[in-house]
């Protein structure tokens, strides 16, 4: 693990004296190969929440948490590549707010440069904060601190200073290129990590067969009972799920996420720009075997005899664990324990008294159980590595964005290309220690986490209709953009007020306006109001263009589709041209669709 | 490209498998290999790695070596590009 770190930081400096220009740093001199890249592209979204994440819902609910990718993700990141690459990349903006000041307005470009700003400062936050939570959990650093005489609550601080002084330190010397850099170290170790965790527990349990015949049918089955939620383990239909996750949340995140489109805009041409998210989506589209099935397999290895290496809920809290095996084994779903209440210690059920399971601890408890001492330290590291990749990501997002489109435009206009570099490498410093107070701001309101995120989404889910309609309709005009906009995120937030899951209770989960409609389960709800938002601001975004002035044709050359000469393919070889890496792509997609159907 | 990725990724993974390999050797036939389902994973891995860094750091030095320029056609010097223009 110390290794990774030197290395980590040895790259950063290894990088630092070819970062002269602000736009070295920015933007990795525009000019890395695309493989690097579209490994990038993938990393900056492999964050916590992803790994963690994904495991804890294939334990959930089986395959069809693979709809998040296959669904949620491929088919967004075909569209950006063979679609709006060319405008991203070839408009020369540096960042995706840039853009909408291109192809709208000032007002448009500080709305989105402002929410961005605040929300990648918050997501870095929240990464580093599971990870300190998850390394006190783990109790990787125990032995240490007892030998040192310290406290072991200060394990906490230690990890959340430990993150932070690392990954400032890369992006600090190294910016762009040194985050991308880290991005593709970090996916490589994920994968050398896990992909023996996913060998030996599928093996442990007697193969796929095995897998299949220790869970439920349900649980092996992406698309069964689709057609009706109370049949499947999402609580979606498909409906929802196609256009919810499928269109809006996914295209809206993919197609205009700064985090994952500045690893594209850092290639060296814009024919590799396209290449970016193809490339990306060829590993994507197998990674639910690595962070899903290790899901699927924790909660089929057989409820177990206590494990010394695995973590009790009882010692999580610090509290003696008295129970007896027979008890604790009651007290675990395959790998999976149940869930505490941090301060009373007791076991927190739902109101039919079963107990609820802590489907987070399902891939670091895989990690503790297969792994013997040796290759536990790389998984240990690979998990590591994950929560920083997706912490560089958005600090480097977070740099770009305040730089250019806040700093450069609205404070200090036509200062020196030096002066922005240095700008840039402190705002690092600021970034990382907003998301050191963001991380601390967590551990004392559990809630605001929750609520930010809650905000976020409202934000981000009409996005997308916006740069839809901004890249292939020339009558969009930056009012309606903007009022297009506001009043999107104002519909997911009066759709959350109105409506409610049907195991939920007003308040945070919704209804606190009222309650009109109920929704079998809480990612219904979250992908209606997508579906709202969306609609709302594309509806909107018409209309009021329609009633303002359009901007003349000759300027929105190179940021509309209609008014753009169209790239040109024919000198590629045919296995190079993006449309036809797309079309290879969809027929992989629906062949494992099909499979896992 | 200023620092080909392959080479510091090639070194760390050839690193980290070789101590996972010699780590796999030494610990041959323990008793701690019962929870991998009896695969000594360390071994196993650790050369899945060390192949898999060889292997990256080689393709990285060797792209790092290509695009010197070719000598000049005629010059005898060792060096292709000694005055600057």
């Amino acid at each position: 693990m110390l290794l990774y770190f030197v290395f980590v930081l040895g790259i950063g400096f290894a990088l630092k004296r070819f970062m002269k220009t602000s736009k070295d740093f920015f933007q990795a001199g525009r000019s890395l190969p695309a493989w690097i890249c579209g490994l990038a592209f993938i990393s900056a979204n492999l964050g916590a929440q992803e790994v963690i994440g994904m495991g804890a819902s294939g334990a959930k609910y089986g395959i069809a948490t693979s709809h998040f990718y296959w669904i949620g993700a491929i088919p967004a990141m075909i569209f950006v590549g063979v679609f709006m690459m060319p405008f991203y990349y070839g408009s020369k903006a540096r960042s995706v707010p840039e853009f909408l000041r291109l192809r709208f307005d000032e007002k448009t470009r500080a709305y989105n440069a402002c929410s961005f700003a605040v929300m990648t400062v918050f997501s870095s936050g929240i990464s580093m904060y599971a990870m300190a939570r998850l390394i006190q959990t783990l109790h990787i650093f125990d032995a240490a601190f007892i030998k040192m005489n310290l406290p072991l609550e200060w394990e906490f601080h230690f990890a959340i200073f430990l993150s932070a002084i690392i990954v400032l330190g890369y992006i600090f010397l190294g910016g762009l290129t040194s985050a991308i850099y880290n991005e593709v170290l970090q996916f490589f170790l994920i994968v050398a990590g896990f992909a023996p965790l996913v060998w030996v527990g599928l093996k442990n349990i007697g193969g796929w067969n095995g897998l299949k015949a220790a869970l439920p049918s349900a649980y092996m089955h992406s698309w069964q009972g689709m057609t009706n939620p109370q049949h499947n383990p999402l609580g979606v239909e498909w409906f929802g799920l196609a256009m919810g996750l499928g269109f809006v949340l996914s295209f809206g995140y993919w197609c205009t996420d700064f985090l994952v489109i500045q690893t594209a805009m850092a290639t060296d041409t814009e024919e590799a720009a396209r290449r970016v998210p193809l490339i990306a989506a060829i590993p994507k589209m197998f990674f639910p075997f690595l962070v899903i099935l290790p899901g699927l397999i924790a909660i089929a290895t057989p409820a177990m005899v206590q494990h010394a290496a695995l973590q009790t809920p009882a010692a999580v809290t610090g509290a003696a664990p008295s129970t007896t095996d027979a008890k604790a084994a009651s007290m675990y779903k395959g790998l999976i324990p149940v869930k505490v209440n941090p301060t009373t210690g007791q076991v927190m059920t739902d109101e039919k008294g079963n107990p609820v399971f802590d489907y987070d601890l399902a891939i670091p408890n895989m990690l503790l159980y297969y792994f013997p001492t040796g290759i536990l330290g790389l998984g240990l590291t690979a998990l590591l590595a994950s929560f920083m990749s997706g912490m560089a990501g958005n600090v480097t997002a977070f740099n770009t964005v305040w730089t250019y489109d806040l700093y450069q435009s609205y404070i200090h206009k036509n200062a020196s290309d030096a002066h922005y570099l240095k700008v840039g490498r402190w705002t690092t410093v600021g970034g990382i220690l907003f998301s050191i107070g963001a991380a601390y701001l967590a551990t004392s309101f559990n809630n605001i986490m929750d609520t930010l995120q809650l905000v976020f989404s409202f934000v981000n889910a009409p996005l997308f209709a916006t740069f839809l309609l901004g890249m292939f309709w020339k009558r969009t005009t930056g009012h309606g953009a903007f009022v297009g906009l506001v009043t999107g995120t104002v519909a997911a937030v009066v759709h959350h007020g109105l409506t409610l899951p049907l195991d939920g209770h007003p308040g945070i989960h919704g209804g606190w306006i009222g309650i009109v409609h109920y929704y079998p389960s809480q990612m219904a709800q979250n992908f209606w109001t997508a579906i709202w938002a969306f609609s709302t601001n594309f509806i909107i975004t018409v209309v009021i263009s329609l009633m303002t002035k359009p901007r003349p044709e000759g300027e929105l050359v190179g940021l509309v589709y209609s008014l753009t000469p169209k790239p040109v393919e024919h000198h590629m070889e045919w296995y190079e041209r993006p449309k036809v890496i797309a079309v290879g792509l969809i027929a992989m997609l629906v062949a494992l669709n099909l499979i896992f159907r | 490209m200023s620092l080909d990725l392959r080479i510091p990724m090639g070194l760390l993974f050839t690193i980290v498998g070789a101590l996972m390999t010699v780590y796999g050797l030494v610990t041959f036939g323990s008793n701690i290999y019962q929870r991998s389902a009896g695969m000594n994973i360390n071994l196993i891995w650790g050369l899945v790695m060390l192949v898999f860094g060889i292997i990256m750091y080689t393709l990285g030095r060797r792209a790092d070596k290509r695009p010197k320029p070719a000598p000049v056609e005629g010059t005898t010097r060792p060096l292709g590009h000694g005055h600057g223009h």
